[in-house]
């Protein structure tokens, strides 16, 4: 269990954050640049002392101004991941990650050197020093660095947000692979959605210095409230699904979901694995009658739970309850003809092209191991 | 080293002796007060930055005559350490390490809160969430991180010892083979009659010794520069 209740001024701007969240997975902090989401991470790693609060993780009490307790940075057992990656210039890459595991007391080191070399492909590296490395590989060894010393819980602050696109999509399947090998708890900030969506279970919203809303990645990218928060652009919804099996003849695997089955082309994932599915609002269409003789394979009755009628843009987003919320959007015009209103019954047509790979993030259960830890 | 008279043996032995020990004493003060004024903030924070810097400014012959009076063996502080420990600086080498040590500090404090300034103060954080304490991260990652400027630092201050007259000649005097330093002995060649060929080679002498510590400082600093992680 995380749980953090801080104030904290930083000139006219107002930290006044509380949540509790387990300590399961991954626990996404997401807004804007300047919400204070970096602060927040730095309270948490004793980095910055705010004003007053409490902060205990996994039953130990790291700050209790209250009771004058504050644990030093040193003492918190906690990784942090940096967005520069603040690898130490004069020592090798291998003193790098030696670092910490060598401050760490035998009895508590649970993460293995050779495995975390293993996992994060740096065996080449280690003799390097860092100035000779690219941005992705530093920010590999960081990663690695920070998981050495066995921490309690991962802080990871925009850790792929000084990297370009294609070094991010370097890096994300090394976090991907850290969650699922080692079972260590992180808390990621970002002010990308996309890598929450693909790596978090839990999402925090924060809007200047305070928390907007908090809960799984699935609810809270389908409220319509929070879009100003979580970016109106790439509207969509996050469907939690599990695979039900593979269609060899078409190569198409389906997909259980809580209203009903998608097919999507074939991926890799094992029957029963969870993955999360994120459909683009602009890539559902509309109709009144069940459509025959169509292309899209994925076709869910369904009932708009909410249409904003005041919004004038030409474009609208519904939200359409198909078991899950799924978002839909449609011009304006659209509305009209068809005569749409809360309440009425549609049929929604999915392109199966639309189920974008990248988001899929495979969720193992990480409570049981999560356990053993505390 | 038949082309050296004993007087010059003498006088650059004395003299790399007292540079050396004016530095042993100086160098962990300086890290300390540069350290200070670079890290701290406090009231009265102006006042310790001019008095470091004093000696700088003032005339080498007043900060002589003040540790005179201070630490001469009549002084304040000099009665009270000869006494209780028998230790005495008063007109001895050691009297000389202290006078150009301090005429060096100013220089050598400010090399090195200059190269702290620079120091990535989120490395030292980084370091602290890795587990090391507040001293393990001034030993592993500061003091490393700041070893070219307490090079330059030092190599300047032994400079400046090397060079040092007025304060020496006014607190420890001018006495053959125990404070007749470098610049000492050529101020006396050029007092007494036919002293020029004699001042004449000491000048030469001080001038190859001081291209010397230029040259190793250079070495040095290379070497450092390379296990830093190669060219900058």
């Amino acid at each position: 269990m995380i749980s953090v209740d801080i104030i904290h001024r930083l000139g006219s701007f107002t930290l006044a954050t509380k949540f509790e969240t387990g300590t399961r997975g991954i626990t996404a902090i997401f807004g804007r640049s300047g919400a204070g989401k970096t602060s927040i991470v730095n309270v948490l790693a004793g980095l910055l002392q705010p004003r007053s609060g409490r902060i205990e993780i996994g039953g130990h009490v790291l700050l209790d101004t209250g009771n004058r307790i504050n644990v030093p940075p040193e003492k918190r057992r906690l990784g942090y991941v940096f967005q520069e990656s603040r690898l130490f210039p004069h020592y090798s890459v291998r003193r790098n990650l030696t670092y910490g595991m060598l401050r760490t007391p035998n009895a508590e080191r649970r993460v293995d050197f050779d495995d975390v070399v293993g996992v994060l492909g740096i065996e080449a590296l280690l003799d390097r020093k860092p100035r000779s490395l690219s941005g992705g590989e530093r920010q590999r060894v960081a990663l690695g660095r920070a998981l050495l010393p066995s921490p309690n819980l991962l802080l990871m602050d925009e850790p792929l947000a000084s990297l370009d696109a294609s070094r991010k999509q370097e890096i994300l399947p090394f976090i991907e692979r850290l969650r699922d090998h080692f079972h260590i708890p992180m808390v990621y900030v970002s002010h990308d959605i996309d890598e929450i969506i693909r790596l978090a279970d839990t999402l925090i919203l924060i809007d200047e210095g305070r928390v907007a809303a908090m809960g799984s990645v699935e609810d809270l990218t389908s409220r319509l409230d929070l879009r100003p928060l979580t970016g109106r652009y790439e509207a969509g919804s996050v469907i939690a699904a599990s695979v039900a099996g593979h269609d060899a003849e078409f190569g198409l695997t389906e997909l259980a979901f809580a209203g009903g089955t998608f097919r999507l082309p074939r991926i890799d994932n094992p029957v029963g694995e969870k993955v999360r599915v994120r459909i683009r609002a602009r890539d559902v269409s509309l109709a009144l009658t069940r459509p025959e003789s169509v292309s899209e394979l994925n076709v869910f009755k369904g009932r708009i739970m909410e249409l904003d009628h005041t919004q004038s843009a030409p474009q609208i987003d519904i939200r359409i309850d198909i078991g899950v919320p799924l978002w839909v959007r449609i011009t304006r015009r659209a509305v009209y003809e068809l005569d749409l209103r809360e309440g009425s019954e549609v049929y929604t047509l999915v392109k199966s092209t639309s189920i974008d790979r990248q988001t899929l993030s495979t969720q193992k259960s990480a409570a049981t191991i999560t356990e053993e830890i505390y | 080293m038949d082309f050296l008279t004993p007087i010059e043996i003498e006088a650059i032995i004395l003299s790399s002796r007292v540079a050396l020990w004016a530095m042993v004493w100086s160098l962990p003060l300086a890290i300390g007060v540069a350290w200070v004024l670079a890290r701290c903030d406090f009231p009265g924070k102006s006042l310790l930055d001019g008095l470091v810097h004093l000696p700088l400014v003032l005339p080498p012959v007043v900060v002589g005559y003040v540790l005179l009076i201070g630490l001469g063996r009549k002084g304040v502080l000099g009665g009270w350490l000869f006494d209780v420990f028998g230790i005495s600086f008063a007109f001895s080498w050691r009297g000389a390490a202290i006078a150009s040590g301090l005429i060096a500090f100013p220089l050598v404090v400010r090399a090195i809160r200059l190269s702290l300034e620079a120091v990535d103060r989120r490395l030292e954080d980084a370091a602290r969430t890795l587990g090391a304490g507040p001293l393990g991260v001034f030993f592993t990652i500061t003091l490393p991180l700041i070893a070219p400027g307490i090079l330059a630092g030092s190599i300047l201050g032994f400079a400046r010892s090397l060079s040092e007259f007025g304060a020496t000649i006014t607190f420890v005097s001018n006495i053959p083979g125990e404070t007749r330093t470098l610049p000492i002995a050529l101020y006396n060649f050029t007092q007494v009659p036919g002293g020029e060929a004699a001042a004449i080679r000491l000048v030469v002498i001080a001038i190859i010794i001081a291209f010397a510590a230029l040259a190793a400082s250079e070495i040095l600093a290379r070497r450092l520069q390379s296990r830093m992680g190669g060219a900058s």
